[in-house]
């Protein structure tokens, strides 16, 4: 491409922050017994090389489920192994069985830091570029800015291990947004593999290859291809479960490892409904675990439905795109156990679509890193968070202008307000809505990252600040909370506005014969006005 | 939000590049500081703790103060801040004092008085010559321009990592080098007037300034072919700014003066060191002596920039104690004239490249090796890429002799770098590194220079018009 310079330059620009980003402290620096996902790593580099397969994932005398157990499908084990032969060449005190626990040195701290980062500049970052580079409709300038957009995202930055999974989802959505739906699944089943969040990320996987072989038609190419699909998908789970299908109980171990139902409904304080709607109601008191499940499960399926339904029935790869948004976001909503680095799978693909609808994604990532601040306080990274998410707000703003791409069309909300306008014909004052409030979010956060960092939190309530953070992505509904969870009143549209998934209501408005101009199959590309 | 849309719009290029740099700048905090941290600590201490009598006297530490008295009262101003963030780095008898709280306003300090060199090169963009029509931002010689000094990789480095107050310094003079090209001579001189009390070693390029303002403003008219017109001398103008000058350093040493300490003063300023002395001022005159009869018929303020970079050069060749850092006088300045032909676009890109790498050996641990080498490459590939995208209408900007040269860096960073430490030879020459990478970079300096010295000689007098 012309201007590769500029590429290469976002590239290492990209890749300079990482790294000056890790030189900082890691979660659970110095801090035993238990550490934190550092020693994590480390023990499972630990474990891997020094047991036989067959012990990786039971409780044995050698290994200590408990502490650090492996709780990540086998993917991440062998990845770890591998690390874990470079260890023992350089250093075997790293990952010594049982001595090296709690090993902390800067030559570690270097070896651990270079891992991560040879990982993303080897599948990330390559996928990001390919992403940038396929886009369509868009100036070369454009998306070298994309580039820089993304790789900037703080999250990803600033947390700590490496993306590996989430790489590995990217060139997954790559492979099938391009039409090597073979490569684009086998990538995703390795994703899933590596870590078992990508689930998230599987409804849209299936329900697009699925609508692609409906439209190749069921009968001939159509169902070729799905065959193709099924063979692969049960290859590449097979090659990677294989050591373990030997025994019936050793697969049941793992995936009891993989998906602890027993843990309850969420644990920490993170940004979704549960632990939102805790604050007034107890639900972990009231209902009864198994009921907590179900009405989980219910919830989740009802609010991906739409998106996924459409999704199947017309195939393409923006609507995939945001159908990715949609489930991944309904999953971190109104999932089971989430953890809070789990909003980091909905990031993805909201950086996806940063280029289609800037003023959103660029607001929706920042709630998101800030959604991360209490675990990010906790690993004394506040001034790495602080600097990356200004350079992030900097970057978007400067090149994608997004305060000037707030109308309805630019949001995608026109087929939305036409219907709302046939019943209320005064209803044009959105943009300045969503302006007004996106300015009321930042002030928000701004100002709980200031007093999070100045002021304790009063003795009766402890985790206050953690629980308005997380508010602050979510949204609840009583105005007499408006004290306690002003925040989430600014998150509705966000939330709505994802989740509803503009093409899902642009199809849902055609479907109910409102006329209107579809701006989402017809948008021209626009020419940058920025840069001139 | 209008005034949002309005700050994020067309003209705010410069502003994102300048937070963009100073957001780097403070993710470089924690990284490796050298013993100039604790000198400027000890310099922060002794000017907030004892009388101005005993600036020049102390020596509780080995770093005693040996910069000008300006620099002196700049960190004067600075302690008064620092007491609010630790009152304990003011005590002179705190030797490597380095709390987190030190580090923090230490590094915040470097970071915030380079708010100068960003105004020095915000003037400095005025100046360049927006005559080639590209409504490409990207390929602007004023956006080339500004990418190339606001993200230096030499200043980065030195000044952000290795730790010193180089950034205000080049600030100040840019901005007299800018007013010189915008015909403020008087302002000019100031600056680099209070420059030259700020850090003695800018007194490398003062024959250029002198020169210049003697030739430009003293003599205010010239012959239609460009020479003297000798009657046309201003003993007015000569005495304006002999008197500026004056005035200046009688603000510096005024009080030092008034105390008999002038002598002490200048020994610590200039470290007495006959072989030194005759190793490097006669040399650098001798090749300023040679280009003045030239320099006399250069017009405009190129030549002079010309010349201001030869003079830095020169000293920085044959002063074989200079430090590494000086690279930086000749490098800063050269990127000026780097987006205005392609001549100097090409020996800019081999100064710059060989001045930089030769910095490499600065940062030395280990943590800061990616650092060193993503910014290097980001800078060079940058560079060379824009400034060929600049001037592709002309001939290319490399032989293949130059072009080998410059990828022969990789290599030679590879071997030294991460071949040499598991070689045998590195418990018996442990320097071997070091040697190569000097002799390797003043190959090219050497090069560089010359190339320019042959380019201020080569260039045609007539016909070079006076700039804005």
């Amino acid at each position: 491409m012309e201007k590769w310079y500029l590429m290469t330059a976002v590239v290492l620009l990209g890749l300079t922050v990482r790294w000056t980003v890790s030189l900082n402290s890691y979660s659970g620096a110095g801090k035993p017994p238990m550490f934190g996902d550092y020693e994590a790593q480390r023990h499972w580099q630990e474990i891997t090389f020094n047991l036989p397969i067959k012990q990786w994932y039971f409780n044995s005398s050698d290994n200590n489920l408990q502490y650090w157990g492996l709780d990540y499908p086998p993917l991440t084990a062998y990845h770890s192994l591998l690390c874990a032969y470079v260890a023992q060449f350089i250093n075997p005190d790293w990952i010594a069985l049982h001595s090296s626990r709690g090993y902390e040195s800067q030559a570690h701290k270097l070896f651990m830091r270079a891992t991560v980062l040879i990982a993303d500049l080897l599948i990330y970052i390559p996928a990001v570029v390919l992403h940038c580079c396929c886009l369509k409709e868009i100036s070369t300038k454009k998306k070298i800015a994309n580039a820089l957009c993304i790789l900037l995202y703080p999250g990803l930055i600033l947390i700590d291990y490496g993306h590996f999974h989430l790489g590995l989802a990217l060139w997954g959505v790559l492979g099938v947004s391009c039409d090597w739906d073979l490569l684009g699944s086998l990538a995703f089943c390795l994703a899933v593999n590596y870590k078992q969040m990508e689930l998230y990320h599987s409804l849209p996987f299936f329900c697009f290859l699925l609508g692609k072989c409906f439209k190749k038609g069921l009968k001939g190419k159509g169902f070729v291809l799905f065959v193709k699909l099924a063979g692969t998908v049960v290859a590449s789970f097979t090659l990677c479960w294989l050591p373990f299908f030997t025994e019936r109980a050793q697969a049941l171990q793992v995936l009891r490892r993989l998906f602890p139902v027993d843990r309850g409904l969420f644990e920490d304080k993170v940004a979704n409904i549960w632990c939102s709607v805790s604050v007034f109601l107890k639900i972990k008191d009231i209902l009864p675990h198994h009921v907590q499940i179900i009405v989980s499960f219910c919830l989740t399926l009802l609010s991906l439905l739409p998106a996924c339904v459409k999704l199947t029935l017309q195939p393409s790869p923006k609507g995939f795109r945001f159908t990715l948004v949609s489930c991944a976001l309904s999953f971190f909503l109104f999932s089971f156990q989430v953890h809070e680095k789990s909003i980091l799978l909905v990031s993805l693909p909201v950086c996806l679509v940063l280029s289609e609808i800037p003023f959103m994604s660029t607001w929706f990532l920042l709630v998101s890193t800030f959604s991360m601040l209490p675990l990010l306080l906790k690993d004394d990274l506040l001034m790495p968070s602080v600097v990356t998410t200004m350079a992030f707000f900097i970057a978007c703003a400067t090149s994608f202008s997004i305060f000037e791409k707030t109308s309805e069309e630019e949001l995608r909300l026109k087929s939305f307000s036409v219907s709302v306008r046939k019943h209320l014909p005064r209803f044009t004052f959105l943009p300045r809505i969503i302006q007004h409030l996106f300015i009321i979010s930042v002030i928000t956060m701004v100002l709980l990252t200031l007093m999070t960092v100045t002021l304790d939190p009063p003795q009766k309530l402890p985790d206050l600040f953690s629980v308005l953070i997380s508010t602050e992505l979510t949204s609840a509904n009583p105005p007499l909370l408006l004290r306690k969870t002003g925040p989430e009143l600014t998150s509705v549209p966000i939330f709505l506005y994802f989740i509803c998934g503009t093409p899902t209501t642009a199809w849902c408005a055609k479907r109910c014969h409102v006329r209107t101009q579809d701006s989402n199959w017809q948008t021209p590309g626009r020419q940058s006005r920025t840069y001139t | 939000m209008a005034a949002l849309s309005v700050m994020t719009g067309g003209g705010s290029w410069f502003l994102a590049l300048a937070l963009g740099v100073t957001l780097l700048k403070c993710l470089l905090i924690p990284t490796y500081h050298s013993t100039d941290f604790e000198v400027h600590r000890n310099w922060l201490a002794i000017t907030h703790s004892l009388p101005i009598s005993q600036w020049y006297y102390e020596a509780t530490s080995e770093w005693t103060l040996d910069y000008p008295p300006f620099f002196a009262w700049f960190e004067y101003a600075l302690s008064h801040v620092a007491k609010y963030f630790d009152q304990e780095m003011l005590n002179v008898h705190n030797l490597n004092y380095s709390s987190s709280r030190t580090l923090l306003f230490q590094r915040f300090s470097v970071i915030f008085t380079d708010a100068l060199f960003v105004y020095a090169v915000h003037e400095c963009c005025k100046c360049v010559d927006g005559k080639k029509a590209c409504k490409e931002l990207t390929e602007k010689p004023k956006f080339i321009l500004s990418v190339l000094l606001l993200w230096n990789f030499g200043l980065l480095i030195v000044d952000h990592i290795h730790f010193q107050y180089n950034g205000f310094l080049f600030g100040l003079m840019l901005l007299s080098i800018a007013r010189l090209f915008q015909k403020r001579h008087m302002e000019g001189a100031f600056l680099f007037a209070v420059l030259l009390h700020f850090k003695h070693i800018y007194l490398y390029v003062a024959p250029a300034y002198g020169i210049y303002l003697l030739r430009s403003y003293c003599f205010t008219a010239n012959k239609p072919d460009g020479s003297i017109r000798w009657n046309s001398f201003s003993f007015v103008r000569l005495i304006s700014l002999g008197l500026t000058v004056f005035l200046v350093s009688a603000l510096s040493l005024g009080p030092f003066l008034a105390l008999n300490q002038l002598p002490q003063v200048f020994s610590r300023l200039f470290p007495f060191k006959r072989g030194l002395c005759h190793a490097y001022w006669a040399p650098n005159f001798w090749a300023v002596y040679n280009a003045l009869d030239k320099v006399l018929s250069v017009i405009g303020p190129r030549g002079f920039l010309r010349c201001l970079i030869l003079c830095a050069l020169s000293s920085f060749m044959f002063g074989w104690h200079v430090h590494e850092k000086a690279i930086l006088l000749a490098i800063l300045p050269m990127s000026l004239l780097s987006v205005g032909k392609a001549g100097d676009a090409s020996i800019f890109l081999i100064l710059s490249t060989t001045g930089h790498y030769s910095l490499f050996p600065l940062l030395f641990t280990a943590p800061e090796l990616p650092i060193k080498i993503l910014l290097m490459l980001l800078f060079t590939i940058y560079s060379i890429s824009s400034l060929k995208t600049l001037f592709r209408k002309e001939k290319p900007l490399f032989n293949w002799m130059e072009t080998f040269y410059l990828l022969g860096l990789g290599p030679l960073e590879v071997f030294c770098e991460f071949v040499f430490p598991f070689t045998s030879w590195k418990l018996k020459y442990p320097f071997i590194p070091l040697l190569l990478t000097s002799v390797y970079c003043a190959v090219g300096i050497t090069y560089a220079w010359f190339k320019l010295y042959v380019s201020v000689f080569t260039d045609p007098p007539v016909g070079k018009t006076k700039k804005q």
